[in-house]
């Protein structure tokens, strides 16, 4: 089963060198163990944009899609046996990049 | 066997066996919905049945077996013969068979996935209470003084958190075990206490079905787990608390506070078993946690025949170890109590005093510096803080406590 583990971010600064050798050491343990599928860090929001095409032309609006306080800073998707396996990934991951991470099911 | 015994037999088999029921249902079919609706299924054929038919020799064979076949009709009639197979793969179990003796009870895999940590604790209450403890939605609504349809939703969508994202139906590893247990114990704690000191208007001031039911789900982790210490802890503190339930509410409902109850109307046996439970704590030899340390405070006052023999300097030195294990303002206010006891209302005022920015809004804080300032003779003072308290009181009995103590001021 995969999970996705956003990366919840309110600072606006990225991930420090400590922070980032901390996500290297996990992610190889990750890789090691099984639990790999992928993952990647975000430019900031306000690199965003937003398209949307559902009225037949298509509309760009500069910006992330909603604004908040905290916003998407990068995630993992992890295959995990279930969620007790993925929370405790999960929670290695916050200890590693050093943020709080929501932990959410693909359907 | 007369229809009414045939209807006691009904409640006991339902209080003895629903989890049993509804835990094995779950294993085989893997679906928490289907369980819960084929257990309600095998106790409604059971009320409508045993009147004629006689109890059944083995009633919880008969229960799982007929439960069973409830479910089995229902996901053909659903037609999700086809989908079983995956469903059963919903509710995950990977465990490996466990090395003999190892703990493995169904009802204890019930219990761990209905308290996981992943869920709301409301959620955690309600399904606990429905799953665990058979208690229907419109008792738990009742207890919880909460609309039906709200704690119908809480346990659909608990439920549903469970499936999709695979909450795994299986007791906790060994080294997630201790803090799992005392998840499991929070949630039991709260239904005890919300039943100890209920809250709102228009309740009973003590809600027997929630403490009964809180003692008798500590009493199943229990013998499921009769090693764990914070598990004897809760289970001892519940019992020396339910003792003196009928001591804690006056004739005229008010709420009696512990030096002014009637010590001979406690339960002796309940005190007996909840002294034996500190005891073997205390002859473990093990470091005490949270719930084993309140409930040896509770044996010391539950050991003094008259209040005037509490040994006060004991529950001190209780409240420091609390203290901590439990760095909370509530049990420094506690411990202040304890300390008013052996060093006079003014040091105890003192202590109590220098909680206020954390307890500002708790009614027991002011009830307590009440109660002091009654005693130092400064009326005034007392009556402004009697008045907080009852501003802030939410236990009808309490706050009818509080009222006639301050209407007394001279």
């Amino acid at each position: 089963m995969q999970y996705l583990v956003s990366v919840v971010d309110d600072t606006a600064g990225l991930a420090t060198p400590e922070e980032d050798a901390a996500i290297d050491v996990f992610n190889d343990r990750l890789r090691a163990e099984g639990h790999w599928v992928f993952a990647g860090g975000l430019a900031a929001p306000d690199s965003a944009t937003v398209i949307d095409n559902r009225g037949g032309e298509a509309l760009f609006t500069d910006g992330p899609f909603v604004e908040s306080k905290e916003y998407l800073a990068g995630f993992w998707i992890i295959e995990a046996a279930d969620l007790e396996v993925a929370l405790k990934l999960a929670a290695e991951g916050s200890k590693a990049c050093n943020r709080k991470v929501e932990v959410r099911p693909f359907a | 066997m007369t229809g009414v015994d045939v209807q006691e037999a009904i409640s006991r088999v339902h209080r003895e066996e629903w989890a049993r029921v509804v835990a094995a249902l779950a294993r085989r079919f893997g679906d928490l919905d289907i369980a819960e609706e084929a257990a309600a299924d095998a106790f409604a054929t059971a009320v409508g049945r045993w009147p004629a038919d006689g109890v059944p020799p083995s009633p919880g064979a008969w229960l799982t077996t007929t439960a069973s076949r409830k479910a089995i009709d229902r996901i053909r009639r659903e037609n999700k013969r086809g989908d079983t197979q995956k469903e059963a793969q919903l509710l995950y179990d990977d465990d490996p068979p466990g090395p003999p003796g190892a703990i493995d009870d169904e009802r204890l895999r019930l219990i761990f996935t209905c308290c996981h940590p992943a869920l709301a604790m409301e959620a955690r209450v309600a399904l606990t209470l429905r799953m665990a403890g058979g208690l229907t939605v419109p008792e738990i609504a009742r207890g919880f003084l909460v609309q039906e349809t709200t704690v119908g939703r809480r346990i659909t969508r608990a439920k549903a958190k469970i499936k999709a994202a695979r909450i795994p139906y299986r007791v906790p590893s060994a080294e997630d075990l201790p803090a799992r247990v005392s998840g499991v114990l929070a949630v039991l704690f709260l239904v005890f206490n919300e039943g100890y000191l209920a809250t709102g208007p228009g309740t009973d001031p003590v809600r027997h079905d929630l403490t009964a039911e809180a003692i008798r789900l500590t009493r199943l982790i229990r013998a499921l787990l009769p090693e764990d210490g914070e598990v004897a802890g809760l289970l001892a503190l519940m019992l020396l608390t339910e003792a003196r339930r009928t001591a804690r509410v006056s004739a005229g409902g008010e709420l009696v506070t512990l030096d002014e109850q009637d010590r001979g109307t406690w339960d002796a046996a309940l005190i007996a078993e909840g002294h034996r439970l500190v005891r073997e704590r205390l002859a473990a030899g093990v470091a005490p946690g949270r719930y084993q340390i309140l409930a040896a405070i509770s044996a010391v006052h539950t050991s003094a025949r008259d209040v005037r023999d509490t040994d006060w300097s004991q529950v001190v030195a209780l409240n420091d170890q609390l203290v901590r294990v439990d760095p909370s303002p509530v049990v420094a206010l506690n411990r202040a109590i304890a300390v008013a006891e052996i060093d006079g209302p003014e040091v105890g005022l003192a202590a109590v005093g220098r909680l206020e920015d954390k307890l500002a809004g708790y009614h027991a804080y002011h009830a307590t510096r009440a109660d002091l300032l009654r005693r130092l003779g400064r009326s005034q003072k007392s009556r402004e803080a009697y008045d907080k308290a009852i501003e802030l009181g939410v236990n009808t009995a309490e706050i009818a406590a509080l009222t006639r103590r301050r209407d007394q001021l001279g």
